[in-house]
């Protein structure tokens, strides 16, 4: 059985799944709760000076009768005391040693950060995460996202936290930002020990089209919120992703954003995070989630000889890189198996008006018919020679391996633009014709 | 006659209610986004009226119910009923690709009843005639699900439409002859209704050949459309046929339209001869009534009977019994009211029932409905129409494009042309056939309202459920019989 237990720069977790910080992880009881159910860690719900909330704080993308595809929230950091806080963090680590708690911090001048650092070591908390990346009500206070956003404020902050910092640091970086490296750099310049993203997007998810105001209603007024859950996946990952690969990064990273399952932290995992974290995933189905995610982790490892979580974390990050690295010779054409086919003609349709016209309608009979075709229906055809290989009727295909997309031979020796450029530059070649 | 009504009246609905309830809105929800929202949808292909199905399940899933209707209702102007009545099995439901896919297809039938429940509930007209009429008249004779849709497509083109039928209120044997528990009758009334408000008159009480003759009707109008469906029940040729007790399977499902259900006489014991889907509706809605025993009596076998194989189900659910190769030879009486029937076994010999010598037995039943087949109306129209040109199977000789018969203006739909199919098949042949109207009238091809998402079906989307047989076996026998 492989490892799942992970030593996160200095933070120690029987497994790489933690509770973000959020309304689960509000509480000593919730904490209990979770750490009973098989999580390995939590971020405690961020302390600062107690703040007051609005009713009313959460509205969902919902998807063709899917439930909160994406979550948006207009809610502020911790509204109980930082005494209670660090009361209840001591709590929860007397009572779970192996476990990790991580004291999430949000204040503003350099006494207050000093102050917080060291209340956070006292209370037992394993590590420190700082919140630079709130996009809503916080940063209007100069927190927030307000840092964030200011690699160079960042930068300022996490100084004046490493003057006081005993235990390791975690730097909360936002996605609100035009390329987040730059924030996970600042960070590693001022010292931080490791990086955590992301934070949630700010957004607005619906208007009532009745009220015309926007979810969440505050007495018919709403506020820009953040967007997390299933929807934000995809840029968490860019992110991480980016963050992984930079080398001048080069900090432990926590993966959060979207993550549901064991699939989802397994791609966060092998595009470089170590420690995962989840909240809306929480918020919608409880802490039990957890169970299939140490399954599902520990058996896919174990499928393909990962001895632990370190072992495999960042196996993928090296399977991307710019694109003009890519091959322009490579080619691959869409190809249908007549025997899955159920004739929605999605592809085609999806080829005629979204794409490039490369599937024809064409009279069954020398296809067999798929299973419940209509007879005299036409079927869908790729015409092989004109197929870009854009993936899209594989992708709008509702039949899994219906459409494959078939690697094509082209004898042609990897030919990427830079070699192109390059190719073009010394007169070796004329340039390529535009596509007609 | 002997017979008497069985249940109370709590009782008696609560047994003929609808036999599925109406999608609340977020089950609506969940159904509609099962559709893939397919390109040149076989459903389509498969529906007589060429509805164009993913478009008004897509907006049923975006939220758009009016939407919905309009785009049922532009292809089926009878879209509410057909909802509930077709056989979607065998059309539009046993087509769509979710059923390869998933085993169980959308369930397009339940989410057009969604849809034009919601406009009919929310009075919302989504059908308009235009203001101006062309000044062209049509006389349409019998209000059935055919002269309805010839006519509310004929309105919606302009013309001065009037439909003529002898019955106290219109909708022909959707309003008086499908099962009860498939579709109160009030359904069908309100979509007359609804086709009264797009201008077409109804002259209800006028029986063609007695009260409106063939030469008023052609000095008067500038087409006619002939949709009188078929005649009565076929006759049985046994001794006591007459019996007061022996009733037309449609007259019993008429009463249950016209009376209300708790005064409905149905037999203690009752038989049911013949097994179509006219005789499972019969015995299935004499048990929902109260019989004790309602049997389907039928010459042939299991697998030769007509009915669709989950109309047969539905009257197994309900507790009917059946009697397989099985033939009445006479219905005896007592006092002048029927008392049994004497009943043989047959066999098949080379194609042909015979009795097996020496197998009768008598069987005591207090009603016996016929369900052995309708008369076509052949002799009717040889006397009313004179050169009108009829096929070996008495049905209306018609060009099927046009819908045109052999006498000049005089166009003809549903059961008479078909020979006795659906009411949507009914629908399309009327929509189809005001298009012929139309195409003689203004010497103009109109395709008015047609759905625009098909590619590549040869002829137009109306009728082609038939003209495309889907897979389903029953659907095929249906086709070859
Ligand atoms: C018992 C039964 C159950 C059925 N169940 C279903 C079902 O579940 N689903 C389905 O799709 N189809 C069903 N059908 C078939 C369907 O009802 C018919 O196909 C459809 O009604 C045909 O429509 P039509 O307009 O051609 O004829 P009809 O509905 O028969 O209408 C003919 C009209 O003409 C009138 N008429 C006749 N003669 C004259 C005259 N001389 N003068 C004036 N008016 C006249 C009649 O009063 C009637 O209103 C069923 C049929 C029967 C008999
Ligand atoms: C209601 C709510 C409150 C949150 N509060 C905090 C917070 O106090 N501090 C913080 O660092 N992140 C907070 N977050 C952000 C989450 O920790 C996390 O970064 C984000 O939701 C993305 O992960 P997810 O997709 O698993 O939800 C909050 C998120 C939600 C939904
Ligand atoms: S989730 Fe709990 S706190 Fe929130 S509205 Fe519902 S009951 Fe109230
Ligand atoms: S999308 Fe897939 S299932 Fe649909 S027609 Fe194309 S190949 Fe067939
Ligand atoms: S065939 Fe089924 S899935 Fe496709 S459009 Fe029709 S109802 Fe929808």
């Amino acid at each position: 059985m492989a490892d799942l237990s992970i030593n996160f720069a200095g933070v120690k977790s029987p497994n790489p799944f933690w509770i973000a910080s959020g309304p689960p992880s509000n509480t000593a009881y919730q904490s209990h709760r979770a750490f009973e159910a098989g999580w390995g860690g939590i971020v405690w719900k961020t302390i600062g000076d107690p703040i007051v909330n609005v009713s009313s704080r959460y509205s969902a993308l919902n998807l063709g009768g899917q439930r909160m595809v994406g979550f948006n929230n207009i809610e502020l950091i911790s509204d109980r005391s930082p005494e209670t806080n660090f009361r209840e963090i001591k709590e929860v680590k007397d009572r779970w040693p192996n476990h990790a708690v991580i004291a999430s911090l949000m204040v503003d001048t350099r006494e207050r950060w000093h102050e917080f650092v060291k209340r956070s070591a006292d209370c037992g908390a394993d590590g420190i995460e700082l919140n630079f990346g709130c996009p809503h009500g916080m940063c209007e206070r100069g927190m927030g996202s307000a840092v964030g956003q200011n690699p160079d404020v960042a930068e300022t902050i996490v100084g004046w936290v490493m003057e006081a910092a005993e235990i390791p640091v975690i730097v909360k970086l936002t996605p609100n930002i035009t390329n987040v490296v730059y924030a996970a750099r600042a960070a590693k310049r001022a010292g931080a020990d490791a990086i955590s993203l992301i934070n949630t997007i700010n957004s607005i998810t619906n208007v009532n089209l009745d009220t015309l105001t926007p979810e969440p209603s505050v007495r018919g007024l709403s506020s820009h919120g953040g967007y997390c859950g299933p929807a934000v996946k995809p840029i968490a990952l860019n992110m991480v992703q980016s963050c992984a690969a930079d080398p001048e990064v080069g900090l432990p990273i926590s993966g959060i954003g979207g993550i549901g399952n064991w699939r989802d932290a397994a791609e966060f995992l092998a595009l470089g995070s170590l420690s995962l974290q989840v909240c809306t995933a929480v918020m919608h189905y409880g802490f039990r989630i957890v169970e299939d995610m140490n399954e599902g982790l520990s058996d896919y490892l174990d499928s393909k000889g990962y001895k632990s979580v370190a072992d495999f974390s960042g196996a993928a990050v090296k399977s991307l890189s710019d694109w003009q690295y890519l091959d322009l010779n490579y080619k691959r054409v869409a190809r249908i198996d007549y025997d899955k086919c159920i004739g929605c003609n999605l592809c085609y349709i999806s080829c005629e008006d979204g794409a490039h016209q490369c599937i024809d309608l064409v009279d069954s009979a020398p296809y067999g018919l798929g299973p419940g075709r209509v007879p005299g229906k036409p079927v869908p055809k790729v015409r092989e020679e004109d197929c870009v290989g854009c993936n899209l009727c594989s992708i709008v295909c509702p039949v899994d391996d219906c459409i494959t997309m078939v690697e094509i031979e082209t004898g042609r020796e990897k030919f990427s633009w830079n070699d192109y450029q390059a190719r073009l530059a010394k007169g070796e070649m004329q340039p390529i014709p535009a596509h007609p | 006659m002997l017979i008497k009504p069985l249940l109370d009246a709590g009782t008696a609905a609560r047994n003929m209610a609808e036999k599925e309830a109406r999608y609340a809105p977020q089950e609506a929800l969940i159904e509609s986004n099962r559709c893939l929202f397919c390109f040149d949808a076989p459903c389509i292909m498969a529906c007589p009226t060429g509805i164009d199905i993913p478009s008004f399940i897509k907006k049923i899933a975006n939220g758009n119910p009016t939407g919905s209707a309009r785009t049922i209702l532009t292809a089926n102007v009878l879209g509410a009923s057909c909802a509930r009545v077709c056989p979607t099995e065998v059309l539009c439901e046993g087509a769509c690709v979710v059923l390869d896919l998933e085993g169980d297809p959308v369930k397009i039938g339940r989410l057009q009843r969604y849809a034009t429940d919601y406009v009919f509930e929310h009075q919302i007209d989504v059908l308009q005639a235009p203001a101006k009429k062309n000044g062209k008249k049509v006389a349409i004779l019998g209000a059935g699900p055919a002269g309805l849709g010839c006519a509310a497509e004929l309105a919606q083109l302009g013309y001065d439409t009037t439909v003529f039928d002898k019955k106290k209120e219109g909708g022909g044997l959707n309003t008086y002859g499908i099962a009860y528990y498939k579709m109160p009758p009030k359904i069908s009334l309100d979509e007359v209704k609804m086709i009264e408000r797009l201008g077409v008159k109804f002259q209800y009480g006028v029986e063609i050949g007695k009260d409106l003759t063939m030469p008023e009707l052609e000095k008067n109008y500038d087409a006619i459309f002939l949709a009188l469906g078929l005649g009565g029940a076929n006759r049985l040729g046994i001794p006591g046929e007459d019996l007061p007790e022996v009733v037309d399977a449609l007259e019993f499902i008429e009463w249950i339209h016209t009376k209300p259900l708790h005064e409905v006489p149905v037999g203690r014991r009752v038989a049911v001869l013949g097994c179509g889907n006219t005789a499972i509706d019969a015995v299935s809605q004499s048990k929902r009534l109260g019989a004790d025993v309602a049997t389907i009596i039928y010459r042939r076998g299991e697998d030769d009977m007509p009915a669709y194989g989950f109309e047969y189900e539905l009257a197994k659910n309900d507790g009917a019994t059946f009697h397989f190769h099985t033939i009445p030879t006479e219905v005896l009486a007592e006092n002048g009211h029927v008392k049994a029937l004497r009943l043989a076994k047959t066999e098949t010999r080379d194609g042909k029932v015979q009795i097996i010598p020496g197998s009768e037995w008598t069987e005591e039943f207090d009603l016996v409905l016929k369900a052995v087949g309708q008369e076509k109306q052949s002799s009717a129209f040889e006397k009313l129409f004179p050169s009108l040109k009829l096929d070996r199977k008495g049905r209306v000789e018609h060009n099927p494009e046009t819908m045109a018969t052999s006498v000049p203006k005089l166009f003809v739909g549903g059961d008479c042309a078909n020979g006795g199919r659906e009411v949507v098949n009914a629908v399309a042949e009327g929509k189809k056939a005001a298009r012929g109207i139309n195409a003689l009238l203004t010497k103009q091809n109109v395709t008015g309202p047609v759905q625009p998402s098909r590619y590549g079906a040869k002829d137009g989307a109306l009728g082609s459920g038939f003209n495309h047989p889907i897979r389903v076996p029953e659907l095929l026998a249906a086709m070859n019989s």
